[in-house]
């Protein structure tokens, strides 16, 4: 039975940018403008465990975003590497959301696509790392959800899910519709083929508003926050390494165990 | 509309006995709710909670409500979200607060969807303004790049707390306080997941989590091999147990019971030893509550030498061994 999948992605700096690079000014990250913008590693992650499932039982891929100018490119990644449709909630108003507006405005979206038997999210955007959203769409929508998840299969109308605990992992089975929080431990997202690249240079997004969700500009993005951001800053830490030297590496590692020794730290 | 007032802890149990995490959370508890010259409560929901409840009182709590059921053997949320709902809806709390476990994270955004409130996650540091009594919540942004205050004036105010960030009382078992047998019915037909089976990835020897000293390796180990040796020596010698960065994790080389990082487990040990890993923000997130942290990586520019108090620039392969053949004849000297 092929079955209807949804990924939510989010387009987001890159977070493997160097640390040195982030730098707050007025309350805002603004980061050089070499640092180009990526879909969430978990998203990715997510991607990838949406595509499994296609390779095996077969479906349909939509991606889902909320934001504002979105970069063609970056985001058509998800159809590039094998996903079906891509749908934007692109808009000005769509602009500073919180977990709260955002997974709101992805229920209205998902409700209004109607057709789904699985949502995948990431378990934490790679910029804000509130690992909110996903659960929040799934209390919304009143679906269940399963999160932390390394390894999802569907058989039968159920999805079994590899939910990775602190010491280990438990084999859960959920009734679909369901929504599934994905961790990392499936390994990367495929690459795109160049066919995949192709087809997907060709392709449109969907673009919808505020209104085509069915709410006002006043009920998304940074106008129907819940939490607010009072101040973002930078903790100042002083770099204070001491480079253990030798003749050769060997003779540094040594040199390091009798400076341990020294300061008393072993 | 209900008052709300007081700080509920949504506790949790390890192993029988309270968690590390509660403990935590019940001393962070104490202080906001002295703050505020009102009550420390906390929920603990099992099959059995026996002797925690009067553990959470010796760490700070004036009330502890107790809920068993058989169906809270094992968390699931569907279960765990009745109690905890309902009990919130009872008392009207002005804060909850939870750990930032898997618990807490598969929970609280549930909870708080449900209530129609909003969540503040992982916070390293709460704080309440006696003016207007809100709760100010400092986390984490950008993998650890940056911090963010947030604040809310939605009622209860719903935060997680990342674990080792708040240190908990002094046990006191002397201290006074009540313990509340609480009944909530469940409507385990409402129960949607079913936990199939549990698997413990756990590797032998001292728990992460335990270990006064890691051997913590990365991507740059290049395979599975040097994790059970070149590491394991020296953590062996030192009494303490060998992790991972993600990447390894990530392609199976290690157990991702080892992972440590913004999401994988957080330590604190004395000494942290960091080899052929970058320091990635994210990385170091689950580190920098150690005492002393010392770098092995072949890049001088790599970010993790300015989180380390000692490093060496140089290959492992080199490094390491010598590392560790001079600390065993120093340590048998
Ligand atoms: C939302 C989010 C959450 C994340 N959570 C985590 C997390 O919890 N934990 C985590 O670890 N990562 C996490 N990451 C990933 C993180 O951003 C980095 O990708 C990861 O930590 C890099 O791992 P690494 O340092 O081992 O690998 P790399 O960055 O590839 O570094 C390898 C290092 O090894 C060195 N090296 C190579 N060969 C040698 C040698 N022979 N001898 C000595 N040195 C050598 C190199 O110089 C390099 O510095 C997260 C990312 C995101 C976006
Ligand atoms: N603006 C967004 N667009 C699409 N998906 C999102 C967006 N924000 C969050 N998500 C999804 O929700 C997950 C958790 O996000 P967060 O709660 O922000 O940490 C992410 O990994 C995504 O899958």
């Amino acid at each position: 039975m092929p079955i209807n999948m949804i990924v939510c992605c989010k387009q987001v700096p890159d977070p493997e940018a160097p640390p040195a690079v982030f730098k707050v000014a007025n309350n805002k990250m603004t980061l050089p403008p070499d640092v180009k913008p990526v879909i969430g590693q978990y998203e990715e992650f997510a991607l990838e465990a949406a595509l499994r499932i296609k390779d095996t039982v077969g479906g349909k891929i939509t991606a889902l975003s909320v934001g504002n100018n979105f970069i063609r490119d970056v985001i058509k990644k998800a159809l590039a590497v094998g996903g079906d449709e891509l749908i934007l909630l692109e808009d000005e108003a769509f602009d500073g959301g919180d977990s709260w507006s955002t997974a709101n405005a992805m229920a209205m979206a998902i409700k209004k696509i109607g057709e789904y038997d699985l949502i995948f999210c990431g378990r934490q955007s790679s910029d804000w790392d509130a690992g909110q959203v996903g659960l929040g769409v799934a209390e919304i929508l009143g679906i269940p959800a399963v999160t932390l998840a390394r390894r999802v299969e569907v058989t039968d109308g159920k999805a079994r899910v590899e939910q990775v605990i602190p010491d280990g992992y438990h084999v859960v089975e959920v009734t679909l519709p369901a929504l599934i929080v994905v961790t990392s431990g499936l390994g990367a997202l495929r690459y795109a083929t160049l066919k995949g690249i192709m087809a997907a240079a060709k392709k449109q997004p969907v673009i919808w508003k505020p209104a085509d969700i069915g709410l006002e500009p006043s009920q998304v993005g940074a106008a129907a926050r819940r939490s607010k951001l009072d101040k973002l800053f930078q903790p100042v830490k002083e770099a204070k390494c001491e480079i253990v030297e030798g003749e050769t590496a060997a003779e540094a590692g040594a040199n390091l165990a009798v400076r341990l020794r020294e300061a008393k730290l072993l | 509309m209900a008052e709300y007032k007081d700080i509920l802890v949504c506790g949790e149990l390890a192993d029988g006995k309270l968690a590390p995490i509660t403990a935590e959370l019940l001393g962070c508890g104490r202080k906001l709710a002295d703050d505020l010259k009102e009550g420390l409560f906390c929920l603990l929901a099992s099959d059995a909670v026996g002797a925690a409840s009067k553990e959470a009182i010796a760490f700070g709590a004036d009330k502890v409500y107790v809920v068993e059921h058989a169906a809270l053997k094992e968390y699931q949320a569907d279960c765990y979200i009745q109690v905890a709902e309902s009990l919130v809806k009872e008392l009207s709390p002005r804060v909850v607060l939870m750990g930032q476990t898997s618990m807490g994270r598969d929970l609280a955004p549930r909870l708080a969807f449900r209530l129609g409130t909003s969540l503040t996650t992982d916070c390293l540091d709460l704080s309440i303004d006696t003016e207007t009594k809100l709760l100010t919540q400092t986390r984490p942004v950008y993998g650890g790049n940056a911090q963010a205050i947030f604040v809310s004036e939605l009622m209860p105010l719903m935060v997680t707390v990342r674990s080792k960030a708040m240190s908990p009382l002094e046990r006191d078992d002397s201290r006074k306080g009540e313990v509340i047998p609480t009944k909530v019915d469940i409507d385990t037909s409402k129960v949607r997941t079913k936990i199939l089976e549990t698997v413990k990835e756990e590797a032998v020897g001292i728990k992460l989590e335990d270990a006064p000293v890691i051997v913590c390796g990365g991507r740059g180990l290049g395979g599975p091999e040097p994790f059970q040796t070149t590491l394991k020596e020296l953590a062996d010698l030192l009494h303490g147990a060998v992790g991972a960065s993600r990447p390894p994790a990530d392609n199976g080389w290690v157990s991702e019971a080892l992972h440590i990082g913004l999401t994988g487990k957080i330590v604190a040990p004395d000494i942290y030893i960091a080899i052929a890993l970058s320091g990635a923000s994210q990385h170091t997130a689950g580190c920098t509550g150690s005492k002393h942290i010392i770098a092995i990586n072949k890049d001088p520019e790599a970010n993790i030498f300015r989180e380390a108090e000692f490093g060496v620039v140089g290959k492992y392969e080199e490094v390491v061994p010598a590392l560790t053949g001079k600390l065993k004849e120093l340590l048998a000297g």
